[in-house]
């Protein structure tokens, strides 16, 4: 073991030298020790002989190739890019790379955008990491090929590598991997790396499957509400009813008479029940009678704050953008128009609902569950239990689903479970596990927004003043990331996407109010995307008031910009743009860049005179750089609309005198199979980096239904979801 | 006691008879494949056969089941290759997989009563199972390709 740990670390050292991390002695510690998870369950299993030239790859003498995967895979398929990337410069055979995933331990696994903070967001997560990947996989090849030149006394040039086993062709000498890895882990690791040619690329944006597949159709993917520890209770918590309110008294004695309830235990979030099993802990959750003060709770509805919203909106806010003079302007307009927009709340709602495995050691407390942001959550939880933050082990799981969900920089659910541990009378090993209704009900959600739109056009119908004024809460805001991340003291996380308006335009001004509002937000799948891309209906208005075609007004106001003009182009033309629609069927457009991927799409509805809505069709370009994988690719953009449209159709989350109405999805409804357009993606080829694929694909599609529905119906639909207004036509 | 036949084996467990069959299955038999999504049979996320019948078992009390056989993702087939468990390998289905052993039931017993369905009857057969990553077309695609194969 002694031995084991030297090896490892040393290797560690020669890794950050490589990788001019900045490592620390004291504050890593070696894989080997760590308990990462394996995809299988297994647990991390160096030994003296594997060969570890980085913190990203491990060969072992029988052959297998273990990619460390720095980020969380919530169903975006970045356990298969990052191993791809190495396997593309280390030549292996893709069969042979298995993948475990990263302890939380952010000198060597950090988000390089992030600075110092590991965790997956932003859809970063190949941009990030694309470069390190391929030189950790170029770093291990050179080390391989140099030991099986050494080993066979030829010249280093004279031997090459195919699908993990090296060659000399002319004396007809081959290796293994595997057979290379004990002179290999002797090696010194080289300094100059050099990179493929992408015209070389064997793997990179050719079809490969993915890695986490067959784990996921037989049942035995390892997501955190199925791992099993000696002796852990299963935690159920009963939250407060009101956001901000707390418990004042309860009684458990119900509750402690249900067989299998161990231990009723109060939290700074409300009463948790401990039990042997999910069932018994829910029945005893059902049975507690709990007082609340609700003296400093939110007891506002959605209909009162957007009276606010509203009656801020009619003074100005922190000016984000400004070009020109917009008043000027707006008053020498031709045309003037002027719209408003409201988006409700919204909550992730991934299948699995919120959950936390977490056990306390001698070393301190390890956690297993999918984890966005695993620094933060190592701080958090590091304060809840008095810990110093290397002391909070975070073992990162599959996540059934997160779209920001798990990446919260408040750790509410992972820090409710050191709560609870804490409280226990004799810890245990506790699985909290939040139901349906409490992870639709306990926040964090999209923040509601209003948006004010005001526009003009010259005589020729060119766009010549834009002012755009959003009213949202903050999402940064009272989080640790607030001082670093606000851009001139305001939010990007409620202006992107509406300060860089694509748009040439000589007035431009974009303000922004951001109201304290007692209801947790968070991002959620493209942040403001999500409602800042929605301009893109106000766009169409703008044309058909000008008389001009969707596209060409587009165009011209785009010009310069040719990523979004070639994107553009191409959703015309794949669409049939200029083709007749049969009557009661209709197409709208949309095209809005976020997180440096541009995406257009084109949505195909047919709405009934009764009003009734389907969408039929969806053409989705998309330009995200350097295309990986690009049957990910397709499937991110099929699901980022599927996600959109779910919210964009019947998606909200209301408040009533401070209450959630909403409960399980019969009154939440993500959108079903007999709902789902078929969708036709095509991406750009492209030889710039590689960009994110999670999150781009939501924001076109609901401007681009809105825009179909005008077409067939006449109507302009300003606040989402679609389904509260009545799309009848004569 | 109760006893309950799953996947082919049975077991004595010693639960409240009211319990819904899906916590059995994953606390007491530690078959987590079956997965908690909704509580309520709106979502899917739990389904199994009931002597071949896909059932959410969210929804059905552990006392509704001992007289018959009970199929999970972990008993659909030996060594992941049910043609469903190929077709959606093939399509590259999953995302984030936490629904999909339930669409896999659902699918399963679509095939045994329909053994070449239209999108129609998939529409009919799968709109109980959510999938919030929205595989939905690739899920289509896998099932007429696992029909087509013979499932």
């Amino acid at each position: 073991m002694d031995t084991n740990i030297k090896m490892t670390r040393r290797s560690f050292l020669k890794a950050d030298a490589s990788l001019g991390l900045g490592l620390m002695l004291a504050f890593y510690m070696p894989i080997g020790l760590s308990k990462a998870i394996t995809s299988a369950g297994a647990e991390s299993n160096a030994s003296q002989t594997d060969f570890e030239p980085n913190a990203f790859v491990r060969i072992t003498a029988d052959n297998n190739i273990t990619v460390i995967v720095k980020h969380l895979e919530m169903g975006q398929g970045i356990s298969t890019g990052l191993p791809t990337l190495i396997a593309e410069e280390l030549d292996a055979d893709w069969e042979q790379i298995k993948i475990e995933f990263a302890p939380a331990q952010a000198r060597l696994y950090r988000n390089l955008i992030w600075g110092s903070l590991q965790g997956t967001g932003a859809s970063n997560s190949m941009a990030n990491s694309f470069t390190q990947m391929r030189q950790a996989g170029a770093t291990a090849r050179a080390m391989l090929l140099t030991a099986a030149a050494e080993r066979w006394r030829v010249s280093a040039s004279e031997v090459t590598v195919s699908k993990g086993v090296v060659y000399h062709h002319g004396q007809k000498l081959e290796a293994s991997f595997g057979e290379l890895v004990e002179a290999a882990s002797q090696l010194e690791i080289p300094d100059n790396i050099s990179l493929k040619n992408a015209k070389d690329f064997n793997y990179i944006g050719k079809h490969i499957a993915r890695k986490d597949t067959i784990d996921k159709l037989n049942g035995s993917a390892q997501y955190t509400i199925d791992m099993q520890r000696e002796k852990l209770l299963t935690a159920v918590v009963f939250h407060p009813p009101l956001f901000g309110a707390k418990v004042k008294s309860f009684d458990a004695s119900k509750a402690k008479m249900i067989k299998g309830v161990v231990e009723v235990v109060q939290i700074p979030s409300g009463v948790a029940v401990l039990a042997h099993g999910f069932w018994p802990a829910k029945l005893g959750r059902d049975a507690l009678d709990i007082e609340w003060d609700t003296a400093a709770a939110n007891t506002l509805g959605s209909d009162e704050i957007f009276e606010q919203y509203k009656e801020l909106a009619k003074k100005p806010g922190a000016i984000v953008r400004s070009e020109g003079d917009v008043d000027k302007a707006l008053a020498g307009s031709a045309k003037r128009l002027l719209a408003s927009f409201e988006f409700p709340y919204l909550a992730h709602a991934a299948m699995e609902p919120m959950d936390c495995v977490m056990e306390l050691n001698e070393q301190g407390c390890e956690m297993w569950h999918g984890e966005q942001m695993q620094t933060l959550t190592q701080l958090n939880v590091s304060k809840v239990l008095d810990l110093k933050l290397d002391q909070v082990t975070i073992n990162t799981l599959y996540a059934g689903g997160s779209f920001g969900r798990r990446g919260n920089p408040q750790s509410d659910f992972q820090s409710e479970t050191a709560h609870i541990i804490k409280a226990m009378s004799v810890p245990a090993p506790v699985k909290l596990i939040w139901t349906r209704e409490d992870d639709m009900q306990a926040g964090f959600y999209r923040p509601l927004n209003y948006h004010t739109l005001e526009a003009g056009l010259d005589e020729q119908g060119n766009l010549i003043a834009w002012h755009h004024r959003i009213v949202g809460q903050s999402i940064l805001a009272g989080t640790m990331l607030n001082s670093v991340l606000l851009e001139q003291g305001n939010d990007p996380m409620t202006m992107d996407g509406a300060k860089d308006v694509p748009y040439t335009m000589p007035n431009i001004l974009v303000d922004l109010h951001t109201p304290k509002i007692n209801v947790p937000v968070l991002w959620w799948r493209s942040v403001a995307h999500t409602h800042t891309a929605f301009i893109e209906t106000f766009i169409d208005e703008l044309a058909a008031e000008a008389n001009r075609d969707p596209v060409e007004f587009r165009r011209s106001q785009l010009a310069g910009q040719s990523r979004l003009l070639n994107v553009l182009d191409l959703v015309a033309e794949k669409s049939a743009w200029n083709d007749a629609m049969p009557a009661g069927r209709g197409r709208g457009i949309a095209i809005h860049k976020s997180f440096n991927t541009v995406v257009a799409q084109v949505a195909e509805v047919t709405v009934s005179k009764a009003g009734e809505l389907t969408v039929d069709r969806v053409i989705c370009v998309v330009d995200c750089g350097i295309a990986v994988n690009p049957k990910i690719i397709e499937s991110q953009m099929q699901g980022g609309i599927g996600f959109g449209l779910s919210a964009a159709l019947t998606g909200a989350i209301t408040l009533k005198e401070g209450q959630v109405e909403q409960s399980n999805f019969h009154d939440y409804q993500p959108i079903r199979m007999n709902e789902m357009p078929h969708i036709d993606v095509h991406i750009v080829d492209s030889n710039e980096a590689s960009s994110g694929v999670g999150e781009p694909g939501v924001p076109p599609i609901a401007p681009a239904v809105c825009n179909a529905i005008f077409m067939v119906t006449g109507k302009r639909i300003r606040s989402l979801p679609i389904n509260q207004h009545d799309l009848s036509y004569a | 006691m109760l006893t309950l036949l799953v996947n082919g084996e049975e077991h004595s467990i010693d639960v409240e008879i009211d319990t819904p069959l899906l916590w059995v299955l994953r606390d007491n038999l530690g078959l987590t494949g079956t997965k908690y999504g909704c509580g309520i049979g709106l979502c899917g996320a739990c389904t199994v056969h009931l002597d071949g019948v896909a059932v959410r078992s969210c929804a059905t009390p552990v006392s509704a089941v001992s007289d018959k056989e009970v199929t999970t993702i972990e008993g659909l087939s030996q060594q992941s290759n049910h043609p469903l468990q190929e077709a959606w390998s093939e399509e590259q289905v999953s995302q984030c997989g936490y629904c999909q052993s339930g669409q896999i039931m659902s699918a399963a017993a679509l095939l045994t009563t329909t053994a070449n369905p239209t999108d129609a009857d998939i529409d009919n057969a799968m709109s109980g199972n959510i999938c919030r990553c929205a595989t939905y077309q690739r899920i289509r695609a896998a099932i007429h390709t696992a029909a087509k194969k013979g499932a």
